[in-house]
């Protein structure tokens, strides 16, 4: 059951699990979540699917350690099993008719960010992927950000990566250099999603903002 | 000779001091003396008015006499006929509502203890027998049970025991329904439930925890990939209903479905839980029905003060009457007549990140009179103006009812829904399409275990008769 088949160190405190899972993998579309426990007496966490292989029916998760959970579970080695693992969950995004966006993501929100590129990206549609860290040593998803888009931008507050500064000014310069985005989706801090809406409403710019809400079904048993 | 006491033995339950204090079940059962003495006390009507209230018509005098005999083995496999959760529903079934309310030593007196006895049957033979079920010949038809509640559990069993291979699937990662997530530990011990699905298994049906129906595979996909010839949906009714008041979304304030989930599925309450629940001060639990009082039972024992908001009074509330008698023992609050208008918070505006913010602090409610009854002849709860008043608390349960959830209807093509979300599904649980049945509270919005448990029956009968006529 729910084996995990590789696993990678994104940067020291994020990890990338890939998740043997043929029923989610079957249906798993970008923008969808599952819910897992490591143990049989664990919390019920929902987890981003980063990405899915219908073929060998596999989900891979990339999560940040920050509590309890997230630390037992990066220290589950490959072979291991996870005790439950539930989806796919939540709305699929919606990628109906968008022929030119901006993908906005900052941080550990890139791996939720990254789906979505790469769904728009196999579509066709033009894909801007603007991507924001603290500094180099916490870049993830670069590579993968690359191959899903026709323009990718890194930025670090430090500039040890890819250009100083934030997305909102990378995502600023490009719409005032005459780029048209049909949409802008923005997943990362709430902050940075914040000054992303309000750069866009400024400029009567869709966009679609990411949130996690607390739950614990993942079907609306709490109202969500 | 009859005993003609007026009175039902008592049930024996721990203090309300000390299981104010713990999770243990709160009623601790008959002894077999308490059990024949109370079967002593039924008059054994020829016409058998409490078989009448029971929705499964259980032979009640039948197995009464066995019990008055002491023969509780035979009074079990005559109950065992009718119903497959008797340690269940003598446990939670709204006794003097049904059979108990038309038992003719109840006009004048108490009537025969007749959930009680059923519980002590339950549990004697549960305790007593080790009987594996006789293996059961495969017919070769497939049958898809989607939800494990008491529907779910019910209909799988009855097909497992007519050859059927019956696969149950089951959203979250524990099979029971409400009745692992809902109902608390001290009104229906897990392990009682575990039983049930322990006998399910053993009889050969495969639960496929971790499985949304609708999200991982659709019902038309288990048709026509997975090869199951008629589907079961007993998915329940698990979308919790607000008020639409001002401050729901505050930090503190659940559905009484979270509340409970946190609690019971995931052993929020027990000390070395790795899953824990915040512990408020005091509690104010809105609604008058068994959600609200199991809410406020478990809010109590994790040692806050409780109040119970109900807008109209005493005599109305919806609850079993046993919680509510335990309920009141056990030093919850009753501020009936009474009716939620905001739920008020805290917002500091000189410090954003003052981690108090969003917090609820307080419920803003107003005070009720009956007016005339209404088109359900219950009397409507009509404002008192200028009874505003506000209770300080640091926690809101909302327990107001749940509805269906749309997740299957949303995902079923040509499955009718009606206008209250619930499935369209006639007595045997047909619906409007084809190899599809439902029954239990995906139909009639919640209800109780024992409907559930008939539906599932009355199904299994009628995906039977079903795939026999395809052939
Ligand atoms: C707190 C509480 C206390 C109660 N107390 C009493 C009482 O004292 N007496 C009484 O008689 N009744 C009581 N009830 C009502 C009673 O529990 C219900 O009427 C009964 O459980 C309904 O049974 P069911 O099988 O229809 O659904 P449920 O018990 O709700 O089971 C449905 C199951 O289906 C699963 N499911 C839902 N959607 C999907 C999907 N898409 N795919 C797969 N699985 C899915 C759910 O996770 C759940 O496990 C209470 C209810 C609650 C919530």
């Amino acid at each position: 059951m729910y084996k995990i088949l590789e696993r990678q160190e994104l940067n020291p405190t994020v990890t990338r699990l890939k998740i043997h899972a043929p029923r989610v993998a079957k249906k798993a579309e970008a923008g969808q979540f599952i819910i897992l426990r490591t143990d049989a007496d664990g919390e019920r966490i929902p987890l981003t699917i980063a990405d899915y292989d219908r073929e060998n029916e596999t989900i891979d998760i990339i999560f940040q350690v920050v509590g309890a959970t997230t630390e037992r579970l990066n220290h589950m080695r490959i072979g291991e099993c996870l005790h439950d693992f539930v989806g796919p969950l939540g709305r699929a995004t919606h990628t109906d008719g968008l022929k030119k966006v901006a993908v906005v993501g900052g941080g550990v929100g890139c791996a939720i960010a990254y789906p979505v590129a790469k769904k728009l990206h196999q579509l066709g549609a033009e894909v801007h992927a603007i991507v924001g860290f603290r500094s180099k040593d916490l870049v993830i998803l670069e590579d993968d950000f690359r191959n899903s888009s026709s323009k990718f931008v890194l930025m670090t507050d430090d500039g040890s990566a890819g250009e100083r500064g934030l997305v909102t000014d990378a995502l600023r310069s490009l719409i005032e250099s005459g780029e048209k985005y049909d949409e802008v989706i923005t997943i990362g801090p709430l902050p940075m999603m914040k000054f992303v809406s309000l750069l866009t409403k400024e400029y009567g710019i869709r966009t679609i903002a990411s949130m996690n809400p607390v739950m614990i079904d993942g079907t609306g048993m709490c109202g969500g | 000779m009859a005993n003609m006491s007026l009175k039902k033995n008592e049930m024996p339950t721990q203090a309300p001091d000390v299981r104010r204090q713990n999770f243990n079940e709160v009623a601790l059962g008959y002894t077999a003396e308490q059990a024949i003495d109370e079967a002593k006390r039924c008059l054994n009507c020829k016409n058998m008015p409490c078989v009448s209230g029971c929705p499964v018509k259980i032979h009640i005098p039948e197995f009464i006499q066995e019990v008055a005999k002491g023969n509780f083995e035979e009074a079990y496999q005559i109950i065992a006929r009718a119903s497959s959760l008797p340690a269940v529903c003598g446990r939670v079934c709204p006794q003097e509502k049904q059979c108990e309310s038309k038992c003719v030593r109840g006009i004048k007196g108490e009537s025969v203890g007749i959930g009680r006895l059923e519980r002590f049957v339950a549990d004697y033979h549960n305790a007593s027998s080790t009987d594996k079920p006789e293996p059961v010949a495969k017919n070769g038809h497939k049958v898809a049970v989607i939800g494990s509640g008491p529907a779910g559990l019910t209909c799988a069993s009855d097909l497992a025991k007519k050859g059927y291979e019956v696969t149950v699937f089951e959203a979250l990662h524990l099979a029971g329904g409400v009745l692992v997530y809902g109902i608390p530990e001290f009104r229906l011990p897990k392990a009682i439930v575990q039983k049930e699905i322990d006998g399910l298994v053993a009889l050969g049906v495969k639960i496929e925890t971790n499985t949304v129906v609708g999200r991982s595979i659709s019902i038309d996909e288990l048709m026509s990939e997975e090869g199951f010839e008629a589907v079961f949906i007993g998915t329940g009714a698990g979308l919790p209903k607000f008020m639409g008041i001002k401050g729901e979304n505050l930090l503190g304030v659940y559905s009484a479905n979270e509340f409970l989930t946190r609690i019971n599925l995931m052993k929020a309450y027990r000390e070395d839980s790795t899953t824990p629940i915040q512990r408020a001060r005091r509690v104010a639990v809105v609604g008058g029905g068994n959600v609200a009082m199991d809410s406020a039972r478990c809010a109590r024992r994790l040692g806050a003060e409780v109040h119970i908001i109900y807008r109209r009074g005493m005599e109305e509330l919806p609850a079993r009457k046993e919680e509510i008698e335990h309920a009141i023992e056990e030093g919850i609050i009753f501020d009936t007549l009474t009716n939620p208008i905001e739920i008020l918070g805290y917002h500091n505006p000189d410090d954003k990140r003052d981690p108090q913010n969003g917090r609820v602090t307080g419920i803003k409610c107003i005070k009720m009179e009956l007016g005339e009854p209404d088109a359900s002849g219950r009397r409507k709860p009509i404002e008192v103006e200028n009874s505003e008043f506000v209770i300080d608390l640091d926690c809101v349960i909302m327990a107001l009812g749940t509805s269906p959830n749309p997740l299957i209807k949303d995902t079923t093509p040509s499955l009718e829904v009606g206008p209250r979300g619930g499935i369209v599904a006639n007595e045997q649980g047909v619906t409007s399409k084809d190899g599809v049945f439902a029954g239990g509270d995906a139909v009639t919005g919640s209800a109780t275990v024992i409907l559930a448990m008939g539906a599932g029956k009355a199904s299994a009968n009628a995906i039977d008769e079903y795939i026999k006529n395809k052939k």
